[in-house]
Order: C-alpha cells, then sequence, then structure tokens
C-alpha cells in the first residue's frame, strides 16, 4: 500500500468480508442443515441457525448410513475413500520418485522415448478415456478393489516433471562426493536424494492426497459393492433418492469435505507450494 | 534433453526403476487411447453381434448430429461462464488482499480451503441451496418475484452449474493471482502515485498489464477445469438435463457410452476430446516457454 486512504481501507475490508461470507455460505449452509430434525427441512425453507439434532444426525450417518439409498455408515466410506487416497498418493508419489531419479541419474537407450511416454498422460485425463480404461480394468478382473481405485490413477506426469526438474537443481557435487566416497545408486537415492527431496515430497503429498480424496468417476464406475464405496460417490446416491435425507446427506458432506480441509488449513505451506509447483 | 554431467553407468537398473511407471502407463493409458481411436472407427449393430468398420463414419455423424452441436456450445457457454465468474471474483479478492497487511494471511486461509472440496460435493451444496422447495436462495428470489426451477429452466440450471464450478475454483485463481501481484515491483506503483494517479487508475495501467502472463494461464488452467473436472459436478446435480441444457462433453462421452451403450460414437467423442487436451496443453506449454519476467 502506498498512500493512507482510511476509506479505501473501510471499502477492501467490506469487500474481502462479502468475498469471504460468499465463500463460507453455502458450506455453513450444509452444517446448519446437518444439525436439524428429520422433519425440519421438508417444511418450508431452511433455518438459518443451527437446530440442536447435530449429535443424533451425525451418529446415524456415521453408524448405520442411508440403508434406503443403499448407502453404508459413512464410518466404512470414509475409511474407502482415506485408503483410496493414500494408496493414490503413495503410490504416485514412490512411481514418479523413482523413474525421475532414472531419467535425471542414468544415460541410456530410449531415454528421451520413455520421458515421452510419460509425458503423454498428461494429456490423456480419465474422463476422456473412460470406456476403454473401464474395459481394461474389468478384463484384469479388477473391478469391485482397492487395486482397481487406485493402480490406474497412479501413473502421474506432473510429479515426475516435479521431481526431474528438482533433480536437475541439485548440485553436480552432490554426486561427484558420493562417488567417490563409493556409494552406488542405491545408496545415493536413499541418503542424499530423499533426505533433500522431503519438502518437495510433503508438498506433492498434500495436492496428491486431495486429489485421491476427491474422486467421483473412477469410483463410481469401478465399484458396484457397497463394501467399496467411496464417501463422495456416497453422497451422490443418497441425493438421487425420491426424496433425499437432506440432513443425513448434510451430515455427510461436512464429513466428507473435513479430512481434505484440514488438510490444506494445517498445512497451507506446504498446499501452496504444491499447487504453484505443480501448474510450472 | 539436459542431464547431469556425471552419471551412475547404465545397465538394466534405470530400466527397472522406469518399470513401474511405464507399465502403469501403458495398460492404463495408452492401451486404452488407441483402443478409443480404433473403436471411433467402427460401429456395432443395435444387439452387439456385429460390428463393421466405418472409417470416419462416426465423427462425420457427430458433426451432423444435433444433440453434438448442443453439447458443444453448452460446453463453450459453461466454461466461458466458469471462468468469467471464477477469475474474476478472485482477482478482485486477490487485488484486495494484496493491500492489506496485518489481516494478509488470515483472508488468505479464509479463501484457500474450498480448492478441496470436491466438484461432486460442490455441486451438491449449490444444489441444496437453490432447490426449488426448500433452498434458500430460491425463496429469497421469489420475494423479488422470480421463479427459480433448475428442474424445467435450461438457464436456471446451467447458471447453478457454473456458480457451482466457479465457486471451487476460486481459491485456485486466488493464489495465482495473489502470487502474480506480489511479484509487480512495488517501485511503480509507487512511482505512478507520485505522479497522481488513482488506485483503480493505477490497477487498470499498471498492476492488470503486468498480471497478464499469470492472467493467460488462469485462462488455460479454467477452461482445462470447466471442460474436464467438473463431471461430478454435473453427474451430481442436473445428470445433464432438463432438456440437454447442462449436457457438456464429458458427461456426453460418459452418458453416450455407459447409458446409451453407444460405443462407436461414445468413442469418437473421446478422440475429439483427446485432441482438444493436447491442444490445450501445447497453448500452456508454449506459453510457458516464453513467460515473461519483470
Amino acid at each position: 500500500m502506498v498512500e493512507n486512504r482510511p476509506w479505501a481501507n473501510f471499502f477492501a475490508h467490506t469487500v474481502l468480508i462479502i468475498g469471504v461470507a460468499l465463500v463460507v455460505f453455502p458450506v455453513y449452509i450444509a452444517v446448519v442443515a446437518s444439525t436439524q430434525a428429520p422433519g425440519e427441512l421438508m417444511r418450508g425453507t431452511i433455518p438459518l441457525l443451527p437446530g440442536s439434532h447435530g449429535i443424533e444426525n451425525y451418529t446415524q450417518m456415521w453408524q448405520s448410513g442411508v440403508s434406503s439409498a443403499n448407502s453404508p455408515p459413512a464410518a466404512l466410506m470414509l475409511w474407502n475413500s482415506f485408503v483410496m487416497a493414500m494408496a493414490i498418493t503413495v503410490g504416485k508419489l514412490s512411481i514418479s520418485l523413482l523413474s525421475a531419479f532414472a531419467i535425471v541419474y542414468f544415460r541410456f537407450r530410449f531415454r528421451m522415448f520413455f520421458f515421452w511416454l510419460i509425458f503423454v498422460t498428461l494429456m490423456l485425463p480419465v474422463e476422456v478415456r473412460i470406456i476403454p480404461t473401464f474395459q481394461v480394468v474389468a478384463d484384469l478382473k479388477m473391478l469391485n478393489s482397492f487395486a482397481g481405485l487406485s493402480i490406474p490413477l497412479i501413473a502421474s506426469a506432473t510429479a515426475t516433471f516435479l521431481f526431474r526438474q528438482f533433480f536437475m537443481t541439485i548440485p553436480e557435487e552432490m554426486l561427484e562426493a558420493a562417488r567417490v566416497d563409493g556409494a552406488g545408486p542405491f545408496k545415493f537415492f536413499k541418503d542424499i536424494l530423499m533426505p533433500l527431496s522431503v519438502t518437495n515430497i510433503a508438498a506433492l503429498f498434500v495436492i496428491m492426497f486431495i486429489y485421491g480424496w476427491n474422486q467421483y468417476l473412477w469410483p463410481l464406475l469401478i465399484t458396484t459393492d457397497p463394501d467399496y464405496t467411496t464417501i463422495v460417490m456416497g453422497i451422490q446416491r443418497m441425493t438421487s433418492e425420491e426424496n433425499p435425507q437432506w440432513h443425513l446427506v448434510m451430515a455427510a458432506v461436512v464429513m466428507a469435505a473435513l479430512p481434505p480441509v484440514l488438510v490444506i488449513l494445517f498445512m497451507q505451506r506446504l498446499f501452496v507450494k504444491g499447487l504453484t509447483e505443480t501448474e510450472k | 534433453m539436459q542431464t547431469k554431467r556425471m552419471t551412475f553407468p547404465g545397465g538394466w537398473l534405470p530400466f527397472a526403476l522406469l518399470a513401474p511407471q511405464v507399465i502403469i502407463t501403458l495398460i492404463f493409458f495408452i492401451w486404452p487411447a488407441g483402443q478409443a481411436l480404433y473403436q471411433s472407427l467402427l460401429r456395432e449393430d443395435a444387439f452387439g453381434l456385429k460390428t463393421t468398420f466405418v472409417g470416419l463414419e462416426n465423427f462425420a455423424r457427430l458433426f451432423r448430429d444435433g444433440s453434438y452441436l448442443n453439447s458443444m456450445s453448452v460446453t463453450v457457454v459453461f466454461a466461458v461462464g466458469t471462468t468469467l465468474i471464477s477469475m474474476s471474483v478472485a482477482l478482485l479478492l486477490a487485488s484486495t488482499v494484496n493491500r492489506m497487511i496485518r489481516s494478509h494471511s488470515t483472508y488468505t486461509t479464509l479463501l484457500v480451503w474450498p480448492y478441496a472440496i470436491a466438484p461432486a460435493l460442490a455441486g451438491v451444496l449449490w444444489w441444496f441451496i437453490f432447490n426449488p422447495s426448500i433452498g434458500i436462495v430460491p425463496y429469497m428470489l421469489e420475494m423479488v418475484g422470480y421463479n427459480w426451477n433448475h428442474r424445467n429452466s435450461g438457464s436456471d440450471a446451467m447458471l447453478l452449474v457454473i456458480l457451482a464450478a466457479a465457486w471451487k475454483q476460486i481459491s485456485y485463481n486466488f493464489l495465482f493471482f495473489l502470487a502474480g501481484l506480489q511479484s509487480i515491483p512495488q517501485s511503480l506503483i509507487e512511482a505512478a502515485s507520485i505522479d497522481g494517479a488513482s488506485p483503480i487508475k493505477r490497477f487498470w495501467t499498471i498492476i492488470f498489464p503486468l498480471l497478464s502472463p499469470t492472467t493467460f494461464f488462469l485462462m488455460v488452467v479454467n477452461v482445462v477445469y470447466a471442460m474436464f473436472d467438473t463431471f461430478g459436478i454435473i453427474h451430481a446435480t442436473t445428470q445433464g438435463g432438463p432438456a440437454q441444457s447442462t449436457n457438456i462433453l464429458v458427461y456426453k462421452v460418459y452418458a453416450d457410452g455407459f447409458v446409451g451403450l453407444n460405443l462407436g460414437s461414445s468413442a469418437a467423442q473421446s478422440v475429439i476430446l483427446m485432441v482438444i487436451v493436447v491442444a490445450l496443453t501445447v497453448i500452456q506449454f508454449r506459453f510457458i516457454e516464453r513467460r515473461v519476467n519483470y
């Protein structure tokens, strides 16, 4: 700020408060709705203040789910989402670290070919090749399994690129010193490269976890067995009922949104770093 | 491509390190993409008994098909609407936060978290607020005499999905705009204000032009987001309706393939989408190569 203008400051705060209010509004309404008694939401409009049935609704959703919508308990769905998100995250990070290591620290035939092969995946989001990918997974008998949910999503050009860029900035002397001291590729990877990449790994972890947690179309197609329902698609099932039980749906929405939101709030710096670097 | 001056000796090891990534890419990316290309040239008869090679007929049909052309224009409206709304709101918020000193990080924290909400959930949240019978917004709209109903009115439904998609994307755009604003040298702004330029004039003549690399980058990212990442919003709320008014291309691939079981047409649509993604990615990369530094 270059000059002091009290009215401008006042105006700026007003704009921001309205902005924040608009951003928070849908979630606030969800929280309010999730604390109402079952019949309350059928009568006219939603109240603007929280009701007193919060604990009941959340307990019911957590323990038994909505059986009329074929939706399992939220505890199970949250666990499924967690397993899927972690499998995708850890899988992506490990295979990307390995392949970036190979591309930067080795010279071999077809190096460029492999580099481009990985690069191409950047251009093929699941949504656009959905039917043939589904057929492949069905042929491999991976429907209704965590393997089918996670493995097809773990190839990641973005993470490979990020690690490649980062490895390129590591001084040559590191490798020279390690080689002089007789370290082999594995020792170099484990004792030098990994410790140096910790921040990058953590930042990507945050982004990938959110990506994995929020998967929607893929679990929708791959799993028909309620035991594998993830929370995001479970909610869709509940809303497509004839008369959705909004108080329970909204309790599930809040529970589904909470883990990734907490990740962002508590790891905001890593999140911002991960976000801005994956897009370079 | 650049490499390190000194490397480890080759042999089989690099291939082993690359193997997991390459195998997954081949099985789940390259092979299905090839299948989509191949199927786009075939047509199955109504009972799935016979497939015939029809060349580019599937593509030709798509471009004669009214519902596909409709889906294209719907996608354009949706992508432009989402990009415009979320970018302009984000720019307004970012440039306002940027002038704050003490409350800077508080506002940032309050604005970034919607990034974590799944598109499908964003859809459900807005669907609920706009629910014609119990939602709060239709209630308020009724007081000013507007009868909101996204179950019958195509334009209401479109506005609903645009709002949901834009809402979720504001935090992303906000962070990038804020980073862009912070990299603008303060001296330029000081010089302008000494010359008597008002804050609004400074914004349009100095800040906005200097932000143009960020703006352009975000435009591409937002269009990609609106075209490909918003499947959940559509599927969890309007399901393409009413009367196909929110049937965006990505949703149509799914609906024609899985619900309509028209594999040839769906594969042809996949191929068209892949061409669009490739084009957008190339634009993005060319732009990054020539990124202007101040």
